[in-house]
């Protein structure tokens, strides 16, 4: 216990002095919020392998390091222009981050039709104050998660997408955050809120990267709450630097006939872990949680899920693929339960892992928890080294074997970016993917298309 | 062309070929006859030069230059080609990809232009126009739920496209049913030419009623047993390989 208390202190003694220039410091019901969070984080200690959920995952690097808050300077670093992993991203909605700090001259309003609203966090808590208060830290409550109840106390960024019910959003809306360039170990909490309403429809596009070198730790949890029928297409791509530290948590609810689609794609962070929660709450609720992960040099990724089937017929797919090379290592750890009463459950759950190296790791823990009769539930895991035989086949027929692992590498992560349903996300993930393997491409037209 | 010379070749520290010489001049068609667990498959990728093949012993050279140690992808630019006896499906390939990064980078190798997607469309659908073979395999994954027939038509497609000098095929004939076999064999007599040799690997002989060797020669127990024209194969047909196997013992 002492060993867990002496890790979370830093984090807790760091709280005091910024609680008061944090956003909604004014607002008394966020004030509390927060004490609760800091409470429980204090309570919950910092994760360790001890806990079950941790332990295939140490965190015991971010204790090493005594990263400090940022400041609104780590904020300003000049930029002189966005990357983005969509094509054409000047017409498209989007907002940006730089180490936790909103930054206005970035952003792109679009063609957003009316009824919907992206904006920051720190604006919706003075603009619509009690809408916010409905929503922020109650859709997800705590489950016991000291990562969460961190960042309950420290949110400092973030931003709350809110489409009306009915109101379609054609363009992928697309938020930036960018991390890095400080000249000391920084940490930053963003905190999203996403709320469709009935039979509402968006797609989103996260996008995570690093600038230059040095460690920061960003801790993100997003909210997410679907209405009836309503669609979210919700997309991720953690491309951080090579020391930083990501650590995302994110609680879906999902109504009735509504659908939760979600891609991660890691490839970047010395250590990351994303953790999804979702709950079918409504019959015919649907959830595709899908990721790719891509880690070579020391990396870590973790990626562990809980899918709740609570009602009858509600279904759920879930497909991870990995590459890992060098000494990198992977976790995966894929929770479905099944509750008494959701009767007619569909699950599927797939964990791929190939090792490129000796020095490679992946750890996969599929759980099924079942407590009603009539389900159909599958899952596999599966981890091994290059086709060895589809190889030669390559090579035999002229292709040089750079390339000729290049396109097996690829080859094996289309089962899990084919889940991708939005066109131009997938063909963009394909490139992401692409941009991430060794240089001896020269994939063509077609292959892209593909 | 092709010169083997009392080659020795161990697979997991075990000898499979024990002294097999050959020669094929260009243009020449021989065909390599033997029962399971002959050499045959070792041989042919011992030419192709797949990993965990040693040569222990003897020589073998293609147009004059020792193979030993050679890239597989650098003898598929200088020519080889191996149509495999069970062609591997790669999913989410695409086999118009597949072919033109694997035409592309020959063609780069030997100092030539790359294709671009408009001529090498262009090539490959003469050149399946000319076999007889439905294009629209092209536009699906490299061997992904071909039938045992559309596997190896697609390697006799991919062996056109790459024009090699030295073709070797690996029981092209297994598997196929009388149809499928007799679109096979008319793909590999169109592409016979004075510039390209073939090394036609086959356990039965019927293959042999469609394409008609120079050569034929008896592969067993890693040796080389008998060589003669193409009636050794019809008597090969009435006797089996019991001939052989005694021989060897």
């Amino acid at each position: 216990m002492t060993g867990q208390l002496s890790s979370a202190m830093p984090f807790v003694e760091a709280f005091d002095p910024v609680k008061h220039n944090l956003p909604g410091a004014e607002l008394g019901w966020m004030k509390a919020l927060r004490e609760t969070g800091i409470e429980q984080f204090n309570a919950l200690g910092f994760p360790t392998p001890k806990q079950e959920a941790w332990k295939y995952t140490r965190l015991k690097s971010l204790e090493d390091t005594r990263y400090q808050p940022v400041i609104d300077e780590d904020g300003m670093t000049p930029l002189d222009s966005i990357p983005s992993v969509l094509p054409n991203p000047k017409d498209r909605p989007r907002l940006v981050f730089v180490n936790g700090r909103s930054r206005p001259e970035f952003r792109i309003e679009g063609d957003l039709p009316d009824g919907v609203k992206m904006e920051y966090l720190k604006d919706v808590l003075v603009s619509e104050a009690d809408w916010t208060r409905e929503h922020l830290g109650r859709i997800c409550q705590n489950f016991g998660q000291p990562l969460f109840a961190l960042n309950t106390a420290m949110m400092d960024s973030g931003f709350v997408l809110r489409v009306d019910a009915g109101v379609k959003v054609e363009q992928p809306i697309e938020i930036v955050f960018i991390g890095g360039i400080t000249d000391r170990p920084v940490a930053y909490f963003p905190r999203n809120l996403i709320v469709l309403g009935e039979g509402a429809q968006a797609t989103l596009v996260k996008h995570h990267m690093g600038m230059g070198v040095g460690a920061y730790f960003a801790n993100a949890v997003t909210e997410i709450e679907i209405g009836a029928e309503a669609t979210l297409r919700h997309y991720k791509v953690q491309a951080e630097a090579r020391e930083a530290t990501h650590l995302s948590t994110v609680h879906a609810r999902v109504g009735r006939d509504a659908t939760y689609e979600s891609f991660n794609l890691s490839i970047g962070g010395r250590l990351s872990r994303n953790e999804v929660s979702v709950r079918l709450e409504g019959e015919g609720a649907h959830s595709g949680l899908n990721g790719a992960y891509l880690m070579r040099g020391s990396e870590h990724c973790d990626h562990t899920t809980v899918i709740e089937h609570l009602v009858p017929n509600t279904s759920c797919r879930e497909i991870f693929k990995g590459v890992l090379n060098d000494e990198s290592r992977a976790v995966f750890q894929g929770r479905i339960v099944v509750h008494r009463d959701a009767q007619g459950s569909d699950g599927h759950q797939l964990c791929k892992t190939l090792l490129l190296s000796n020095g490679a790791e992946i750890d996969v823990k599929p759980e099924l928890e079942i407590y009603a009769d009539d389900v159909q539930c599958t899952h596999g895991a599966a981890s091994g080294q290059m086709d060895e035989t589809a190889l030669f086949y390559l090579r035999s027929r002229g292709v040089p074997e750079a390339l000729a692992r290049n396109m097996l590498v690829q080859s094996f992560l289309g089962e899990a970016l084919e889940e991708i349903q939005s066109d131009e996300v997938r063909k963009a993930f394909t490139d992401q993917v692409n941009h991430w393997l060794p240089a001896a491409c020269f994939l063509s037209e077609e292959w892209r298309a593909a | 062309m092709l010169e083997i010379k009392d080659l020795h070749v161990n697979v997991d520290g075990k000898e499979i070929l024990k002294g097999i010489s050959l020669s094929v001049k260009p243009g020449e068609m021989h065909a390599i006859m033997g029962p399971n667990g002959s050499g045959k498959s070792t041989l042919s990728y011992v030419i192709a030069g797949r990993d965990g093949y040693e040569i222990t012993g003897g020589r073998i050279s293609y147009q004059g230059e020792d193979l030993t140690g050679m890239e597989p992808e650098i003898r598929a630019a200088k020519g080889i080609f191996l149509a495999f006896q069970y062609p591997v499906e790669i999913p989410g390939v695409p086999n118009t990809t597949f072919l033109k990064e694997a035409l592309n980078a020959i063609r780069r190798f030997r100092g030539e232009d790359e294709l671009d997607a408009l001529q090498f469309v262009k090539l490959v659908r003469e050149k399946a126009k000319d076999l007889g073979i439905n294009e629209d395999m092209l536009k699906r994954a490299v061997n992904v739920g071909f039938s045992g027939g559309e596997k190896k038509r697609s390697e006799i497609l991919q062996m056109a496209v790459l024009n090699p000098k030295l073709a070797v095929l690996d029981e092209t004939d297994s598997g196929l049913d009388i149809d499928a076999l007799k679109i096979v064999a008319e793909g590999v007599n169109k592409l016979r030419s004075p510039e390209c040799s073939t090394l036609l690997i086959t356990h039965y002989q019927r293959l042999l009623d469609y394409i008609v060797p120079d050569q034929v020669h008896v592969l067993a127990h890693g040796r080389i047993q008998r060589s003669g024209g193409k009636e050794l194969a019809v008597e090969l047909e009435e006797n089996g390989y019991a001939e052989f196997s005694e021989a060897a013992a």
